[in-house]
């Protein structure tokens, strides 16, 4: 499973956190001595838990294909527990949401696993989507039913279906990219991380105008096409890696930042909406799973689709 | 599994003598109220708990009295035998911190909380220097409603108010309704809780 650009990428990453961390420390002996500037205390956690991600990531990209379905599968579990804890369901939904985490998602990702492409592309629309509700219609509970039921399969639709997208791109036969698809996760995860890293370091530096100020005060213009722009770039420069020409590696980072971009806006509705500022607490800095992992949620089924139907050959 | 995470909204948790007083709406309860105090802290805490369900199996009675080191009441006032308030200060003056449930059963009702027993106004008054630290237990009752076996792996949150202590010339009615409304003050704002 490893080859030498999956090092490369791995490698750029580490060089990335190595002068990240030496640059967070630099700050906290300048200006925060006493450990008592949130921000820059904040900035310090995150490189940290960087480190964890980037570390965890590549272990499991060396355990080859069950390591990565098993990595995702469980941050996809992590996810729903957060997701689920903010929707509205009652003591009727109990069997219907038991199901959601023992049941759909571990068949979702086994059927990644035996990569039967033709059930797990469908699996959860259509039979998690007709199912669930039977179980809790036949509770009785009718009270908020459409309500419970939507939100639980929203729930499912992100942080389950959406997210199992990721592995899946271990299984595109692409023509002349043989054993080498792990490079299109580590591809599209650096690239749409760094996009939101570079939005955030572009927004503080120029960021005026916001995009969305109900939404987010973090995010605006300035600070999205920076980010973008950024990254499209270093994504191009890595076309070599990549099974795209760089005019092709060009849009798809255009495409996947984008896609990153809203799906940050859009989780970030839901939490105003909820009336929490993060989706959990488990990552240090960052706060939920759903934190760090929005924006490559939004993009990887995109990703994936835009690759299979271009690229891939079945 | 489900991810406890203590909030310590109006108190530190440094290892002062105290009495945590919660909403009870189910048996997990002081088990992950136990789990987020600091080790040092939980060494020196001790639930309070109902003698008729924790004697019913010899396996109970070993974990209640062995593993949590429970105060065991006796809530029915035609049979017991100790006063249960007498049985609590008792473990305070040994230098115990206390769990206690002032609803005095579960609360599966849509209140979000029962009217409170007294037991919580005698300790304030026989006691007063301690600390009476309101805990508010969000989603447990989610996870694993009464009569549900699989527990549902949620988040659930505790969140530690302002300690409280009983106002010299302050009624029984009085304070009960202050520390059930110092409670529910710590709810957060979540669909369903509301």
């Amino acid at each position: 499973m490893t080859s030498p650009h999956l090092l490369w990428l791995l490698t750029g990453a580490g060089v990335i956190l190595v002068c990240a961390s030496i640059i967070g420390e630099i700050l906290r002996q300048r200006l925060s001595p006493a450990g008592d500037n949130p921000v820059i205390e904040n900035l310090n956690a995150r490189i940290t838990s960087w480190w964890v991600m980037v570390i965890l990531l590549g272990l499991a990209f060396i355990a080859g294909k069950p390591g990565v379905i098993l990595l995702f599968a469980l941050c996809s579990f992590a996810a729903l527990r957060e997701f689920l804890t903010l929707t509205t369901h009652n003591r009727a939904d109990h069997w219907s949401l038991l199901a959601c985490f023992f049941l759909i998602l571990p068949l979702q990702y086994y059927l990644l696993l035996i990569d039967w492409y033709g059930l797990y592309s469908i699996f959860v629309p259509v039979y998690a989507f007709l199912l669930l509700p039977v179980a809790s219609a036949l509770r009785g509970s009718t009270k908020d039913f459409l309500i419970r039921v939507s939100e639980t399969q929203w729930a499912l639709m992100i942080c389950v279906y959406c997210a199992s997208h990721v592995p899946a791109l271990l299984y595109l036969q692409i023509p002349g990219f043989e054993g080498r698809n792990v490079i299109l996760i580590a591809y599209l995860i650096f690239i749409v991380q760094l996009s939101d890293v570079m939005q955030y370091v572009w927004g503080k530096l120029i960021g005026r105008t916001k995009v969305a100020p109900n939404l987010s005060p973090s995010k605006t213009w300035e600070g999205l096409i920076g980010g973008a722009l950024t990254a499209t770039a270093v994504g191009t420069a890595l076309w070599w890696m990549t099974p795209f020409s760089p005019l092709q590696a060009a849009g798809m980072c255009l495409l996947i930042t984008t896609m990153g971009f809203f799906g940050g806006l859009v989780m970030s509705a839901i939490k105003r909406d909820r009336g929490v500022k993060d989706w959990g607490h488990l990552i240090a800095g960052h706060g939920g799973f759903i934190d760090r992992l929005d924006s490559v949620i939004f993009a990887a089924p995109i990703f994936f689709h835009v690759t299979r139907y271009f690229w891939s050959a079945t | 599994m489900t991810a406890p995470r203590a909030i310590w909204q109006g108190i530190e948790p440094v290892p002062h003598q105290r009495i945590y007083f919660a909403n009870h709406s189910s048996n997990g309860d002081f088990v992950l109220l136990w789990t987020v105090l600091p080790a040092p802290l939980r060494r020196q805490t001790r639930p309070v708990a109902a003698l008729d369900y924790w004697l019913k199996s010899p396996l109970r009675t070993f974990i209640g009295r062995e593993v949590f080191n429970a105060v065991l009441i006796d809530r029915r006032p035609e049979s017991r035998a100790e006063d249960p308030v007498t049985q609590m200060v008792a473990a305070l003056d040994q230098g115990a911190s206390l769990i206690i449930f002032p609803e005095g059963q579960r609360n599966s009702s849509d209140e979000p909380l029962l009217p409170f027993k007294s037991g919580l106004y005698h300790l304030a008054r026989t006691r007063p220097e301690i600390d009476l630290v309101p805990v508010w237990i969000a989603n447990l009752n989610k996870v694993m409603p009464k009569g549900e076996v699989i527990p549902l792996p949620l988040i659930c949150t505790l969140t530690f108010g302002a300690p409280l202590h009983l106002a010299s010339d302050e009624a029984k009615d009085a304070f009960l309704a202050r520390a059930s409304q110092s409670l529910l003050a710590l709810q957060p704002l979540l669909p369903g809780h509301a």
